[in-house]
């Protein structure tokens, strides 16, 4: 009986094994709510149109039997439940319709399109974090002092600097002015296609077919905007680093630890920040999804052809299918990434358990 | 006695007395973190600059001169003019009203909507709270700005438009943020007191709890503006906005883009106007959670 009092969570006589199915049931049941919640979101917004998704196809001139026979092959004429019924078996299957603009199915497109945002998202959170989580220590330890103030700056700056503007003037003085790095597009255009496509993934298929010149050019093109993008993701990742960083400094056990004579550097490495690894990590891969809207405006500026200029030229010409499956796509990458920091957090934190 | 003696004496004379004593010592902490006053000046002179725009404004900012075409900062135009001849410092001066009605608009449709909602579901619980948990849930884990890009598509590009979407897409962590209030009032005695009394669930909502949870919503919304500022620019920016030639900043920047390597001045102003606008609306609302809510770090 002591023990369930101080260990909420703990029921006595319940096997282990059931107790974790249970949780994982809990899990299960609120991912899949959440999903079905964002499969309805999405079928509002397809219904949003104040177009006339029928008279787009057939255009004004077209009589009624026309008219009729488009709007039943659409399935409009059914009443809304039942076209919600079709919509989630469509979605189901993987099957978003034709985007307007290529004539190919969406999924066909964002599938060829996705492996330059995954690398571009992918270089930038190795900056966000490979920054963010040292800056968020280094003020963490030494609050109150400059750099502590410096960090803070960094971040409130990357709060409320707006991403498109700052690559735009990074291209001004990196591209136009001093001339070091690539300007549009992923690579050098006489290099476009030159490596075979095995990742998709251009900075790891020049590695691969051993192109040293394209490798080059890849990444002179991919630094400015993972480096931009990157950098909303510093602001976030070093507060929030700095914070859980504050909370482990002031526990006794780091007190205990100074001592017994524990160097600064181990106390900071070994005792506190080892104590903070799950947290990080999540913060991480939260901001991993959000980098997929920063993608958005980054990608529009840089022509990157990924999945963010896709969903902008979708949404430019009303391309509903497109806009739909993309707001999917997002919604299922968030409910993801939410699901395994969630995982994360059961496996790696001994309190959770 | 002074004002400042009548504010600051130790026992209040009523209860106005005493609320007033509350806000000065409030103001005096909030005046005296630098930061957050600079902010605070800045929005302040935001408000300013767009009540008295047409006579700070050098030029017409929708006249166009296409024998003066991108000329550099300096002269009669004091940041250059754009590809059609017109005064961008002008332009920028409009462009506060627009940014500003943004930001006031969607607080003000944000605010009660996130309040209510967090509210009701704190007080009565259930099935009711797990409902409306679910879909701030599901609205708070999508990106703000795919968001409203989608709403935006759906009800066509626009200035009001991109309003509503920003709205539909802002009003999640005031629910959380309510509902946490809530919480942890709902237990307290004057709550149980209240009931006791018979007042209704209505009632205890309204005038009981609600007014527990304006302070930190207050600072929430606050915080939440720069984020408003952003997206919205970021819509303008990308065609779904504020159409041309209406002054926005962010589509101001879009149709700069075109001429930057040779004209920096088109892109470079109106990015710094949003870039000090919402680092204003950032440092204000920090130092507005140290005063209001001393509890967070």
């Amino acid at each position: 009986m002591r023990s369930s009092t101080t260990r909420p969570g703990w029921r006595p006589g319940v096997p282990a094994l059931t107790r974790i199915a249970g949780r994982t049931g809990v899990l299960v049941g609120s991912t899949l709510s959440t999903l079905f919640l964002l499969l309805t979101l999405t079928f509002v917004i397809g219904r949003l149109l104040p177009l006339d998704p029928v008279a787009a196809i057939v255009g004004d001139d077209a009589d009624q039997s026309t008219y009729e026979q488009v709007e039943r092959e659409l399935g409009l004429d059914k009443p809304l439940p039942q076209q919600f019924v079709i919509f989630l078996g469509r979605m189901l299957t993987g099957d978003f319709g034709n985007a307007l603009l290529t004539n190919q199915p969406v999924l066909d497109d964002i599938a060829r399109l996705f492996p330059a945002t995954l690398e571009l998202a992918t270089v930038a959170i190795i900056v966000g974090a490979g920054l963010g989580v040292p800056l968020g220590v280094t003020a963490a330890v030494n609050r109150g002092r400059w750099i502590d103030h410096v960090v803070r700056v960094i971040s409130l700056l990357g709060y409320s600097t707006p991403i498109f503007w700052l690559a735009l003037i990074g291209l001004i003085v990196f591209y136009a002015k001093l001339g070091w790095i690539g300007g549009a597009g992923r690579v050098d255009i006489y290099f476009v296609g030159l490596v075979p496509e095995r990742t998709g993934l251009l900075l790891i298929d020049s590695l691969l077919a051993g192109d040293r010149e394209v490798f080059v050019s890849a990444f002179r093109h991919i630094i400015l905007p993972a480096s931009v993008l990157g950098y909303a993701a510093i602001a976030y990742i070093s507060r929030m680093t700095r914070s859980f960083m504050l909370e482990q400094l002031n526990q006794e056990y780091i007190i205990a630890a100074r001592a017994k004579g524990v160097s600064r550097r181990q106390m900071i490495w070994r005792h506190a920040f080892k104590n903070i690894r799950v947290q990080v990590v999540t913060i991480v891969a939260l901001s991993y999804g959000s980098l997929l809207e920063g993608a958005v405006l980054i990608e529009t500026v840089f022509g990157w052809p990924g999945f963010g200029q896709y969903l902008t030229n979708a949404l430019l010409i009303g391309d509903m299918n497109a806009v739909v499956a993309c707001t999917l796509i997002v919604g299922c990458i968030f409910i993801g990434l939410n699901l395994l920091s969630d995982i994360l957090y059961r496996v790696f934190d001994p309190r959770t358990r | 006695m002074s004002v400042h003696a009548w504010l600051t004496v130790e026992t209040a004379q009523s209860e106005f007395h005493a609320s007033l004593q509350r806000l000065y010592a409030g103001w005096r902490s909030l005046i005296r973190n630098p930061l957050g006053s600079a902010g605070l000046a800045v929005i302040c002179l935001l408000i300013l600059v767009a009540a008295f725009a047409p006579a700070i404004a050098t030029h017409n900012p929708y006249q166009q001169d296409l024998t003066a075409p991108l000329l550099p900062p300096g002269g009669s135009h004091l940041l250059g003019t754009d590809e059609l001849g017109r005064d961008i410092f002008s332009r920028l001066i409009y462009g506060s009203r627009i940014t500003l009605m943004i930001v006031v608009l969607v607080s003000v449709i944000v605010a009660p909507i996130g309040l209510i909602l967090g509210t009701v579901s704190g007080v009565m619980g259930g099935i009711v709270d797990i409902v409306i948990m679910r879909v701030t849930d599901l609205f708070l884990a999508f990106p703000s700005l795919i968001l409203a890009l989608a709403f935006v598509a759906a009800l066509g590009p626009g200035l009001e438009n991109a309003i509503v979407a920003i709205a539909l897409t802002a009003w999640p962590p005031i629910a959380r943020l309510a509902r946490a209030e809530t919480l942890t009032v709902r237990g307290s005695d004057y709550i149980a007191a209240v009931r006791l009394q018979g007042a209704s669930t209505r009632r205890i909502i309204l005038r009981h709890v609600v007014p527990m949870c304006i302070p930190s919503v207050v600072v929430r919304v606050t915080l939440n503006m720069a984020a408003i500022i952003l997206t919205a620019a970021g819509l303008g920016f990308l065609g779904l906005g504020a159409q041309p030639p209406m002054a926005e900043w962010g589509a101001m920047v879009s149709t700069g883009r075109r001429y930057m390597l040779d004209s920096w001045w088109v892109v470079t102003m109106p990015g710094i106007a949003i870039l000090v606008v919402s680092l204003a609306f950032n440092l204000f609302g920090d130092a507005l959670r140290d005063v209001l809510d001393p509890r967070g770090e």
